[in-house]
């Protein structure tokens, strides 16, 4: 593993070039990066932007996800060790699966109007899928000799689910709920470049519109920051969770 | 005669081929009875038959008088592969009181797992993985599950075939003085005429598949026995040539 100063030195690098270039061409839609952060600490100081835009679109975001999670890992599982019901299912999950989850919106639109039962509906709907059928494939990953072993100890139901599926399942789960997540950003931007009346893909689309370019390239990259923080918080959970399981000591 | 074991005209076939073709044998209770057939010939089938894992194409299983239809209280089993059939994100101890969850309090279930432990030469170990112990300690730990169970019937498929020389005679001398101490039924399959032989009171010897009982030998060793001395006795070398004999037509 390459040690992390040098990993980074790369993303330093490319922003250090860029500073000049920018000041060089001069260009209003490619500001230098030390505007963009000027502009991005103002906005964040402005509460504003944290309080009324920020804090309920990553609410949504996360809720969406929770409820897509919960329903994606116990419906994942229950099918992916029922066997038949599966076969029947899977055609239907194929055609779903290939359905771009940004086409949701303007359905969910149509169906819920504007506002957060609309952009809820689009991230559960949306993000589900990769649960659900890492889950199923987790689930149907089980072992045959893990499967017999707790048939002749006669396991509890609770105990098989929770204490043999659950983890046999679990390293294929965490990736899919870590897939789902990245997902449940992009569609919380979508949702709200279309459909909200505040967020930060509404800063994105408001800021577009007046031309404030700076303000838009601010907001760019916070969901940068934002979906880089999110996705080291699940890594970092799932070597918690899965270093218990590892083949090594 | 009581009987605790009893299977008649047994057969199985999966698709096409028999896997097993009219086997009969029976054990009365607190014997150790040894499966010793070629490779291949439908031995493991045999012994899922007799857990209840699988139904049989025709044929009866009785456990105690009691028709078998799926897997019977009292019953315990040791896979030869240790390493899936113990979890390996629950700890030893986790291992062994998994069976004991729902059947006996929290107390009691940590006070026999302790005890089953320290039977099998493992007390101490409870807190570690399994993939940090060798292999002979992990089926050590797969015996001590079985163990916790109380079981009346142990089936053993090809307990100690995936480990060391030294390993196996120090696991084979342990089935016996747990065997001698609990007074369980037990049913051992294994492809080692040497193991049989050294571990029977009788011994059934299959046929190549699909699985006949080619004969059955009842073996009148000292009910004490030892890796050398036994090994070595007039007796014993006879048994074994005519196991092989068998095994050879």
């Amino acid at each position: 593993m390459i040690p992390l100063v040098r990993r980074w030195a790369v993303l330093v690098v490319a922003v250090a070039l860029w500073e000049p270039a920018a000041r060089a061409g001069d260009s209003p839609f490619f500001p230098p990066p030390s505007a963009i952060a000027v502009a991005l600490r103002d906005r964040l100081w402005d509460t504003d932007l944290v309080a009324a835009h920020l804090l309920p679109g990553v609410g949504r975001m996360l809720a969406g996800w929770a409820i897509a999670a919960l329903c994606g890992v116990v419906a994942g599982l229950l099918l992916g060790r029922s066997g038949v019901v599966l076969q029947y299912l899977s055609p239907l999950f194929a055609f779903v699966r290939a359905v771009p989850p940004p086409l949701l919106v303007p359905l969910f639109l149509v169906l819920f109007d504007l506002g957060t039962p609309m952009q809820l509906a689009t991230i559960v709907v949306g993000v589900i899928w990769p649960v659900l059928l890492s889950s199923i494939d987790g689930a149907a990953s089980v072992h045959p000799v893990q499967v017999e072993t707790a048939r002749v100890l006669q396991l509890r139901h609770t105990d098989w689910w929770l204490r043999v599926v659950l983890p046999a399942a679990a390293p294929k789960v965490l990736a899919g709920l870590r897939v789902s997540l990245s997902l449940a950003l992009i569609l919380m931007v979508i949702s709200e470049l279309v459909g909200a009346t505040n967020g930060l893909g509404f800063q994105l689309a408001l800021a577009q519109r007046r031309f404030d370019f700076l303000t838009m390239w601010a907001v760019v990259v916070l969901l940068g920051v934002l979906g880089y923080a999110f996705n080291s918080g699940l890594v970092a959970a799932e070597s918690r969770v899965l270093r218990r399981q590892r083949k090594e000591a | 005669m009581s009987v605790a074991l009893d299977v008649s005209g047994l057969a199985h076939r999966y698709g096409p081929g028999p896997a097993v073709v009219d086997v009969s044998l029976d054990a009365r209770p607190g014997e150790l009875v040894c499966i010793v057939g070629p490779s291949g010939c439908g031995k493991s089938t045999l012994l899922r038959a007799v857990a209840g894992l699988l139904t049989p194409t025709s044929g009866e299983v009785r456990v105690d008088g009691e028709p078998v239809r799926g897997v019977v209280p009292g019953l315990a089993m040791v896979f030869q592969d240790y390493s899936r059939s113990l979890y390996p994100w629950l700890t030893v101890r986790g291992n062994v009181e998994l069976p004991l969850r729902g059947h006996v309090e929290r107390s009691e279930r940590q006070e026999r797992a302790e005890e089953a432990l320290k039977h099998v030469g493992l007390d101490g170990q409870g807190g570690r993985y399994p993939r940090q112990l060798s292999g002979g300690m992990q089926q050590r730990v797969a015996i001590a599950r079985a163990l916790a169970h109380r079981p009346t019937l142990l089936l053993l498929d090809e307990p100690f075939a995936s480990v060391d020389a030294q390993t196996r005679a120090d696991l084979e001398d342990l089935l016996l003085r747990v065997r001698a101490e609990h007074g369980m039924t037990a049913l051992l399959v294994t492809h080692d005429i040497d193991e049989a032989v050294y571990l029977a009171d009788r011994v059934v010897v299959l046929s190549p598949a699909p699985a006949t009982v080619a004969a059955v030998l009842a073996v009148d060793l000292p009910g004490t026995r030892d890796q050398i001395g036994t090994r070595a006795a007039p007796e014993f070398v006879h048994l074994r040539t005519e196991v092989a004999r068998l095994l050879r037509r």
